[in-house]
Parts: C-alpha cells; structure tokens; sequence
C-alpha cells in the first residue's frame, strides 16, 4: 500500500509541476527537465497501466521520476508486452509532453475547417453540445446522431449516446481496414479472427504472410512471435509487391504484382488439392463442400495464375508444397488492412480456405481459440429503444457485414436516407485521414447541425468540428477494463500515472458530465470511475488493489486448441468449415471465390499503395516528439530503376498527382531496390494539414489525400483503397 | 548493388561529418605560419641577423605571438565545451597529439618572447626597464642566444609537424591518415613564412633570401604533395576514394586552381623570373602563397571529414 | 575482469527502432540526437535481395581512437566492464573523438559535451540490461561478458557466423552481429 500512498502524493506534489514540465521535456538540455522537478516527490514510482499508442492494449509499467513522466516499460506480467513495449509503446512518453496537445475545449468561431476557435469552459461546451443534442432529437430522433470512435477510451461516451438513444456506431477499423478479413472468416469458420489475432505465430512452422508486413507493422504479440519463428527457423514465405522487412526474412519471397493476390491464393489452393497434399483427415471431419470446392478451383493452375501474379509455376508449386509439409503448423497469416481491391472478403475467403486445407484453424502454429474472463458489465438502467434502422447499411445492401460501416454513415449524412443524420460525435479518430475520400467526408460534414471530436491532438478532424474536446492522454486517466480475448485470460487496468498537464480530461468524465448536462445522470449512478472500476471487478471477484498494483490479473488457463479440447464448433449454417458456401450462393455472391483481373496502371503512372511504419500509428503520432525523432517525414519508395529513368534521386521532393488531378503535398523520394517498377509505396499517416500540429504540419505527404476513388467489398460494404494511380511530379529542389 | 539506410540523424556527423568549420583551417594555418616564422626567425638569430636589424628577433617573434594568440583564439571559438578549456592542462595524454599540441602552445609563448628580448630596438627602450636588464644579461651570453635561436627553430619545426599529426592521426578520416600530411604542412608553414616575411620585410638582403627560399620550399612542397597524393592513391579503397575527392571529386576545383596552380605554381615562377631579375620584386607572389596555404588547410579540413570508411 | 560486448542477431532483427526510442527516453537523449540507431544494409536487385537489419551504436572497441585521441582523458575506458565512457567534467568539447570514431557514434550534446551510448552502465551495475537490450520485441539483442565463456554473448559467438563493423578499421569493436 506505500506505493499507492507514494502515488497519490505524487499526483498533488506533481500537479503544480508537470505544466512547466511538460514543454522542457525533450527540448535540449536534461537539466532543463529536471529542474522544475525538484519541489516534486524524489526518486522513481513505477506504476502500472496499459499502454493506448496503438488498440493493441499492452501492459506498460510507466516510471516517474522526481515528479515527472520518464518512461514507459512492458509490464513483464502482461501476456501482449510479455515485458517488451513496441517502439510506439516505448515513445509513449511524448505523447504526454507534447506540446501541441489540444489543451482547453474549443468552440468554432468561424466557417468549418478554419481552426479559428474560442476556448470555453468544460461547462459551456457540454451546454453547447446539448442544446445541439436536444435540437436534433426533437426535429429528427436521437437516431441522427451517429458515433465514429476507435479504441476502448469511446466506451463511456458511447453508454451516454446510447442513454440518449442514438443507434449508429461505427468504427473505421471495420470496413477500412479488418473488415474484409473477418468477413471472409467468419463466412469460412463461422468466427472472425478478432483483434488481437487469434494466429499462433509462435508454433507455426511455415508462415505466409500476404502483404502483411509485421515487423514494420508494429503489432507487438505478433512481431514478438514473428521474430521467435524466425528464430526457431521456420519456413517464412512473403508475397508482397515491396521487399518488405518480414520479405527480408523469407526463405521464399514471391515480388507479386499488386492486386493479384487472390490469385496466387487459388493457384496454391489448386495445387495443394491436386496434389493431395491437403490434411485430409481435417476436412472430411470438418469440411462441407469440398467437392464442388475443388471443382470451382480446377482451373486455378500455377501456369494460370503465372500471367497473373508474375510468379514463376515452379515457385507456386515449391512455396505450396513448403505449406503443406508442415501442416498443419503452417499458418498463412489472415493480415490486418485487409481493405485494398473491393473483393477483399472474398480473398479474405480465399486465405481462410487455403488454411482449412493446411488444417490449421484450432490447431498448433495456425488459429487458437482465444479466451476471456467473465468480468461482468456494470448494472445500467436500459437504453432507449428504436424502431429505426441502422443508416449505414440500408435493406441489408452489404449482407455480410457484421458490424457497422462508416462509410455507410458518412453516405447517410449525404443523402438523408433513409433518414437524416445531423450530429456526430468523433472519437479518437481521424476522419479525414482514415475514410477514403476526403472530399466525401468533408461534404458530409457540412450537412451536420454538431460536430464534436474528442481527441488529444489537434487532429484534421478536429479541424472541421463545432466542438473539440481535449482529452487527457493515456498516462493521464483511468479507462475501462481490457478484459482481453487472448491465448490466456487476463483483466488490465488503465491507470493514471502523472496528471494532465492543462484543461484535459478523461473520456468517463466527459461521458458523464454530458449525461449529467443532458438529463441522463441517472445512467451513471457511480461516482467516478474508481467506484465503476471497483464494482465492476467485485463482481468478477478481483481485488481492485491488487490489479492498481499490479495492472494485470491473469486468469486461469483454459484450451485454446482443438486437441487440447477447446471445443471444434463452427458458427456457419451448416456448422462445419464451409469450402463452398451456400450462404453466399444464396445472396447471389461466388459461393467460392473467383478472380477477376485488376485494372492496371495507365502507362506512366504507378499504383499508390501503403502501409506502416513500426514508429507510428495511423495519423496520430506525428507530433509525439519522440516518435518524430524517428520519423518526421514519409518518402515515397520508387523502384531504382524506374527512379533513375524519371532522373530522381533518393531524397529529391516531388508531389503525387492521382487519376482524379488530386496533388499530394511533397514528400521526398525513395529510390530503392525494395519495390516493384509498377507501384509506389508510401506510410500511412503523413503529410498534415492540421495547423494545430505544428511539429507535423506539411510533413511528407497523404496517401488518404490521394485516395480519392475505392472500390466498395459487395459483400460487406469495405472500402478497397488501393485502385488509385499516380504519377510522379518533380519538385524544385528547395529547404 | 549495395544501398545502405541509417536512421540516425546526428547534427555536425549526418549525413557526412561536419563538425569543424573555418576556425580549425584558420588555426591550423596561424599555427603553420607562426611554426615557419620561428624556423625563420631562429635561423637569423643563429646567423647573427640581430647585429644588423630588428625585424626578424624583434618584430617577428611579436607578430608570432600575436598570429599564434588570433589561432589559439579560433581554436578557441570552436570549443564546445568553453568553460572546460583549462582541463587540457590538468593532464598530458601520451596518445594524444592535441594534449601534445597544447602544451607545446605553452612552450612557444615563452621561446618567443625570449627571442624579442635578444635586441629591443632603441625606441622601445627604457619603456619595461626590466626587460631592458633581461636583454643585457643576454646579450652578455652568447652562447644562450644561439640556444634560443636553436630552440625557435626547434619548438617551431615541433609546431608545424603538431599541425598536420593532429590531422593524420585520426585513422577515420582516410584523407588525413598519412604520414605525408605533417611534413605537407611543414613545408607550407615555411613556405607561408618565407612568404610573409619577405612581403612586410624592410631589409633588402633578407626579403631576397627568404624569396630564394621560398622557391626551395614551394619545391619541395610539390614533391611531398606528389607523395601524399600517391601514397594515398596506393593504399586501401577508402582512403583511393578520400584521395579522389581532391583529384577529381568535389574538392577538385579548389585543390588544383587555388591550392597547386595559384598556392605554389604560379608564386613559383613568378620568384623564379624574380630572384633572377627577369621581373621585378611584387608582393603578388606571396600573397599567392600566403593564400594558398590557407585554402590548403580549408581543402584538407573539410575534405577529410567528407571523407569515410563506410 | 569483465569484458562487455554485445552480440545482435540480425537474423532476428526487424529494425523496428524500439532500442532507438528505450535509448532515448531511459537516458534523456535530446531531440534531434541517437545514441543508437538502425542500418538497413541491402544488397542486389529486385527482386533478389538480400538486406540486413542492424541495431547500431557506439562499438566499445578494444582499441578505442576516441579515447586515445582525447587531448584530456574526458574519453575513457571504465573500470567495470571496460566500457568507453565519457566524463562530461572533463570534456572541453574539442570534437577530436567526434571524428576519430569511423562508426560516427559520437555526437556533441546540445550541453557541449561529446556525447554516445554508455552500454548503460548505471543500469548494468543496478544489474539491469541496458535499456535497448531490455526492450526489443525480438530478443535480438544480448549483452554481457565477452571473456566469460558462459556468457550468453560468447556462446552465441561461439555457436553462430558473426561479424563485426569495419573490421578494416582497426578498432576492434566489442559489438558483433549474428548473421
């Protein structure tokens, strides 16, 4: 107990330190960093929490010394960090000390878009944001105001919208981004592959990754396994476009050309089956279609798909005969942005199926099944009921989509149909760069009556809003319990570690102060969060205390495996493994996929794809100091060659112009031999527009900028992202 | 093809080193040039030159103190670390050639001084009655003149081979790892000082010496360019690709225009046709080569930090 | 007497800067600045490539130019472990071992002082691992005594193809990378 003792002193003595603190930290002289510390508590508390750079959710242990943040560890007790942040995770920290931090609540003061603001008082923006919410409710229903949040931090202002009655929720981590994959999944195995994702990375003797690129892809579990799989020598066999880091790795490294994944998937899944190289036991024990599957694959040869993919026959048969040698541990991995050419679930499918003929799902070095402790909810009085539908998938247009489609929101709000949507609550995420499409956001954005965009950063969503709310960063405030699906179960604590550093506040205090302003107290009958936590836990039989001092309770460990005894079920219609699935014959789609050709690059122009960088996540890093000291900028990665023809050096600014005349912002060139002549690549998250990010603002370029043209998944409703084209536009050497 | 990425981004080492600007060269050349001026100076004491006239154990070890104080104040200003300046004499490192360097400065000072007490000329005297009684004393003891005329010559050959060592041995920088490099400097240390002697001198016999002089000395700094340049040219790839900055990289404009054509050619023969009376006596050959040497220094400065292993 | 080096195994290396930023916030590494950094090392053509991921720093060299150079003995070997430190006191901020180094670890700190990795030696003798040992995700990096045969850094060496960074350059660097 001293140590939370030692805490709360911390929180008071450091509350009238961490203002000045928090500008001095990362600017050039330590000394400047400790000074203002010294009325501060003396020596190191190490408290535990979980970290929020990035939805993975890793147990951190965050020190603080002298009164002020230090750094931020893995909690060795943690099953995702097992002791090891990821870099964002270990950057974490300046987040905290970012200077460019949203800091008051802000009211717009002038057209949408401007960033001209009055500061206000929390009270004032919570009376402002209810006149708005009364307005809208009593003119168009509670049901027009819609909810985009990403990550567990929008829980609460979720409960108090759903208090209010709205029903539209959406996150863009569905049809942006693992949407695709968990519907092709879900259609195969009856379950999606969740978040985290439920692949034995570690045991897998063979593993395929498909665009996936872990390890520039920072998704610490998986890149911790990645890199033990190596380690123990398994067989790596990577198709991507990019000689991707995890390419570097690979014993098999298959350049394909982009978009023709599905192909290479069919060929595999032709060669595996013809050759009877498939875990035959597994499918007739589980399987149900497999012979009109196999049929609808007969043609898919490796000499078919060679025109396709650009991959030699022999390799094709090599890399599928290496897969089924060490099933069923080979694991070909489902990826994550799974949104790039429109018939993603379909290839989505595809993957699932190639590993139900690997025999991978339940097994060792392929798919667990993940576990959760029962931690019970806390007792709320019943929402509001509608009798309205959901607006982002009208009459069940996309019938698979299993969750809730923004796109389909942000078309809502256009159109007014089927009915008008005129508020939006924004949630820890950027809009602007995570739909495709800018100017469709932008034009849905002004048919609002009330934008309010909560964030920690002046993001380009925050840009656009009526509203902005300042909310404390991660280290800064208690959220609810990650009461985790994993191979083994846990409860996490996020915990506060130093205070805020000006007007911030934690999102279940927002939540609750405009329930309060709305009428709708009576939904948060806890007094803070503290007691919610606490109640929430004795109901699970979990001491609060210990998990404060802890921040992970583990629970006990149950099978994760089929052979170990977790239970072999298949949530489809026919409650097997669907090879060929009727469900989708019946809804007029491929019942197994079939591949259709691309459009290809007009002469000149390149395909823009994109992906990560290990140091920062999506657009919301970029300003954090120390993960800007890392990268500050994103390149454009062209192929030496075709650099070379085009006279352009590694290093040289250019802007990207796409098929719609869109120009990007300019960003530097990668000449690399890394990549394929007929694409470009850039990171994800560049190129600000924000002028509140000052330490961001201009730097490299957008690829959601240029993302103007997506291909909708007809199944589910994902926006493919990666079917624009660009060519490339020299820019005067300068600064 | 090789294509190496490194994320570090260190100010004055990325891309390539930059950490010494102008204040290194210009130190580096005041130091040659006061080296040079001490082998000049002593020289004269040795062959008597202070019965005749003043200027070269008089106002040349003056103008030395001053040159040398203007270098040790450029070192100076590239400091980091100012107010830890005094730690250099807290210490001698042995492996250390800037640890040799700085106390050697210590040396020079009082050698140099010395040498002005050996004949103050008669206007100056009377004004530090002390000093006056120093240069009696010595003047009784010819011998200890030649000693101080010996140990100029001596502390300032030391002195010009401190400013290329400094240099050569830092085996990082392939352009300055050789043994060429201080006798480079040396001789064009002298070759400055014969230079700058024979352009502010007044007396007729030495301002012809030191030209016939400065011939020897821009000679013989052709050769030992010829060797440098060679020795290097010969040796491993990295220091092939640091020699090529001068010849026919970056550098090369510079090298071959201002340091080898204006800095020694041209001075050369424009003191050859001099010295045998083809033209007149003009203070545009020493300027020539007073200029030389100091983009000499620039060119080796910045050249070398350019130059890598990796 | 101990003799730290550290063994990195590029094989399982993804240059994902995580030692970078564990540097960085673990010893106040000023903006602008590494301690320690990451070379991605390719070789070929597309698509046959080879590349290397390396986490790199300070070598720690058994014959270290920097101390050797350093005209007031800021630069020097520590008694535990034989570790190259730099005593901040002592330094006048010549930059002399700023360009004696052929790996360009060292940096002036904004204070004025020749700056570089420690191996974090206050952590070592706390007997932690330093903190970019510590905080990789993929177990690449491993630290200890090169003169102990039992250490877990001599026994990869003695067990894995290893090399070191310019070799050429005389310096005998204490930091070996598993291939």
């Amino acid at each position: 107990m001293s140590e939370l003792n030692r805490r709360k002193f911390l929180k008071i003595s450091a509350a009238t330190v961490t203002v000045a603190s928090g500008a001095a930290a990362f600017a050039k002289s330590p000394a400047a960093q400790t000074a203002p510390a010294k009325r501060a508590a003396k020596g190191v508390q190490r408290i535990p929490t979980y970290c929020d750079i990035c939805f993975w959710k890793c147990g951190a242990i965050a020190s603080v010394r002298d009164g002020v943040l230090w750094k931020v560890e893995g909690n060795p007790a943690d099953p995702l960090s097992r002791g090891r942040l990821c870099p964002r995770g270990t950057g974490g920290v300046g987040a905290h000390f970012d200077p460019d931090r949203l800091k008051r609540p802000l009211i717009r003061r002038s057209d949408r878009g401007r960033e001209v603001w009055a500061e206000v008082s929390w009270d004032e923006a919570f009376a402002y944001i209810a006149n708005k919410m009364h307005a809208i409710k009593a003119t168009y229903g509670p049901e027009s105001v819609a909810m985009f949040a990403h990550g567990i931090g929008g829980n609460f202002l979720k409960h108090t919208l759903k208090a209010y009655g709205a029903t539209n929720f959406a996150a863009p981590s569905f049809a942006q981004c693992r949407g695709p994959r968990d519907v092709g999944f879900k259609l195969t195995f009856g379950e999606d592959v969740g978040s985290p994702e439920r692949t034995d990375i570690k045991n897998a003797q063979c593993l395929v990754l498909i665009g996936s690129h872990l390890g520039e892809n920072m998704h610490n579990t998986q890149v911790q396994e990645f890199a033990e799989a190596v380690g123990h020598g398994a067989t790596i066999i990577v198709a991507d476009p990019r000689f991707s880091v995890a390419a570097s790795k690979a014993k098999y490294y298959l350049p394909i050309k982009p978009g023709t994944d599905l192909a290479l998937v069919l060929a595999w899944m032709n060669v595996i089956v013809a050759e009877g190289l498939y875990d035959k036991e597994y499918v007739a024990k589980y399987g149900f279609g497999f012979e009109q599957f196999a049929a609808s694959i007969a043609t898919y040869t490796p000499e078919w798909a060679y025109p396709e993919t650009g991959i030699e026959p022999d390799i094709i048969r090599a890399t599928a005969r290496e897969m089924a040698k060490h099933k069923p541990a080979t694991l070909v991995h489902p990826g994550r942005h799974a949104a790039w050419y429109g018939d993603d679930s379909q290839r989505s499918r595809a993957v699932a199926l190639l590993n139900a003929l690997l025999g991978s799902w339940g097994r060792k070095g392929g798919f667990y099944a993940p576990v959760s402790m029962s931690v019970p909810g806390y007792p709320y009085p019943a929402y509001p009921t509608s009798t309205k539908p959901k607006v982002d998938n009208p009459d069940g247009r996309y019938p698979f989509a299993h969750e809730a489609i923004t796109t389909g929101i942000r078309e809502a709000t256009i159109t007014g149909e089927p009915y008008p949507v005129k508020g939006w609550f924004v949630y820890a995420t950027n809009l602007i760069h995570a739909l495709p499409n800018e100017a469709e956001t932008i034009k849905a954005i002004q048919n609002l009556d009330l934008l309010v965009v909560v964030d920690v950063i002046p993001s380009e969503i925050a840009g656009w809003a009526d509203v902005v709310l300042p909310e404390s960063v991660y280290l800064e405030r208690y959220d609810d319990l990650n009461v985790e699906w994993f191979r083994e179960p846990f409860v996490a604590l996020r915990q506060p570690v130093v205070d805020a550093p000006d007007e911030q506040k934690p999102n279940w205090w927002m939540a609750k102060k405009l329930a309060e302003t709305l009428g709708l107290a009576h939904y948060y009958p806890w007094k803070d969060i503290e007691e919610y936590l606490g109640h929430r836990l004795a109901g699970a039989g979990l001491s609060f205390d210990e998990l404060k001092q802890k921040g992970i309770i583990p629970g006990a460990p149950q099978p994760i495996f089929f052979d170990e005894g977790a239970p072999a079920e298949f949530a489809t219609p026919s409650g097997k493994i669907e090879f060929y699935s009727l469900q989708l014959q019946t809804a007029g789609f491929d019942p197994v996929p079939v591949y259709t050709r691309p459009a290809e690059p007009p002469p000149g122009a390149f395909r823009l794809i994109s992906g990560r960088s290990p140091v920062h996540t999506f657009s919301r890093t970029q300003s954090n100091r120390v993960l800007s000291d890392m990268m500050d900028e994103n390149e454009v990665w062209i192929n030496a060659d075709m650099a070379r023809r085009m006279d352009l050096r590694s290093g040289d600014y250019v802007r990207l112009k796409n098929q719609d005349a869109v120009v990007s912002n300019r960003v530097r060139v990668k000449a690399t031999e890394r990549i394929r002549p007929d694409c470009v690549f850039m990171v994800h998250g560049f190129g600000h527009t924000s002028r509140g990010l000052k330490h961001a603002y201009q730097k490299g370029a957008s690829d959601a900028h240029l993302i103007t043209r997506y291909a909708t998944d007809p199944l589910m409703g994902g926006t493919g992202m990666n079917v624009n084209f660009v060519t490339i536009e020299p820019e005067a050497a300068h600064g | 093809m090789q294509e190496l990425t490194i994320t570090r981004h260190n100010e004055l080492i990325d891309p390539l080193l930059h950490i010494w600007s102008w204040q290194i060269p210009v130190y580096l050349f005041l130091g040659g040039l006061v080296a040079g001026i001490m082998i000049i100076s002593g020289w004269f004491v040795l062959q008597g030159r202070y019965k005749h006239t003043t200027f070269s154990t008089f106002y040349l070890p003056h103008i030395s103190l001053v040159l040398l104080s203007l270098g040790m104040g450029a070192l100076f200003l590239d400091l980091e670390h100012k107010l830890y300046f005094w730690r250099l004499f807290t210490t001698f490192q042995w492996t250390a050639p800037m640890s040799w360097g700085s106390w050697l400065l210590l040396t020079i000072y009082p050698a140099l001084w010395v040498n002005t007490l050996i004949r103050i000329p008669e206007r100056f005297q009377g004004k530090i009655p002390l000093f006056d009684r120093l240069s009696a004393e010595l003047n009784k003891r010819p011998t200890l003149i030649k000693n101080i005329g010996i140990a100029n010559m001596l502390l300032g050959t030391l002195l010009g081979m401190y400013t290329g060592v400094l240099l050569s041995s830092f085996a990082a920088r392939p352009l300055w790892n050789s043994a060429m490099l201080w006798m480079l400097f040396l001789v064009s240390g002298l070759s400055a000082a014969a230079a700058f002697v024979h352009l502010i001198t007044t007396d007729v016999y030495e301002r012809v010496l030191l030209a016939k002089a400065d011939n020897a000395f821009l000679t013989l700094e052709l050769f030992v360019f010829g060797g440098f340049l060679t020795g290097l040219l010969t040796s491993s790839r990295v220091h092939v690709e640091a020699v090529r900055l001068l010849l026919d990289g970056p550098y090369a404009p510079v090298f071959w225009v201002f340091v080898i054509g204006l800095g020694i050619v041209v001075p050369l023969i424009v003191q050859l046709l001099a010295v045998n009376h083809k033209v007149k006596h003009t203070p545009v050959a020493p300027i020539l080569v007073l200029a030389g040497g100091l983009t000499l220094r620039f060119v080796i400065v910045y050249a070398g930090q350019f130059s890598h292993w990796t | 007497m101990a003799r730290f080096g550290m063994v990195i195994d590029t094989v399982r290396c993804v240059g994902c800067m995580d030692c970078v930023v564990a540097c960085k916030t673990e010893n106040q590494v000023p903006e602008g600045f590494n301690r320690d950094w990451i070379a991605y090392d390719v070789k070929g053509t597309f698509p046959t490539l080879h590349m290397e991921s390396r986490s790199e720093r300070c070598n720690h060299c058994d014959n270290p130019p920097c101390v050797s150079c350093c005209p007031t003995s800021a630069s020097h070997v520590h008694d535990v472990g034989g570790v190259v430190l730099v005593d901040y006191d002592k330094c006048i901020g010549c930059k002399g071992c700023v360009a004696s180094c052929p790996y360009g670890a060292r940096f002036i700190h904004p204070d004025g002082y020749a700056d570089k990795c420690t191996f974090c030696i206050h952590r070592v003798e706390q007997g932690l691992q330093p903190a970019c040992v510590a905080v990789c995700p993929t177990h690449c990096m491993h630290f200890g005594d090169l003169d102990d045969p039992n250490s877990d850094v001599s026994r990869l060496l003695a067990s894995r193809n290893h090399h070191t960074l310019l070799p050429e350059a005389g310096t005998k660097p204490r930091i070996f990378y598993l291939t």
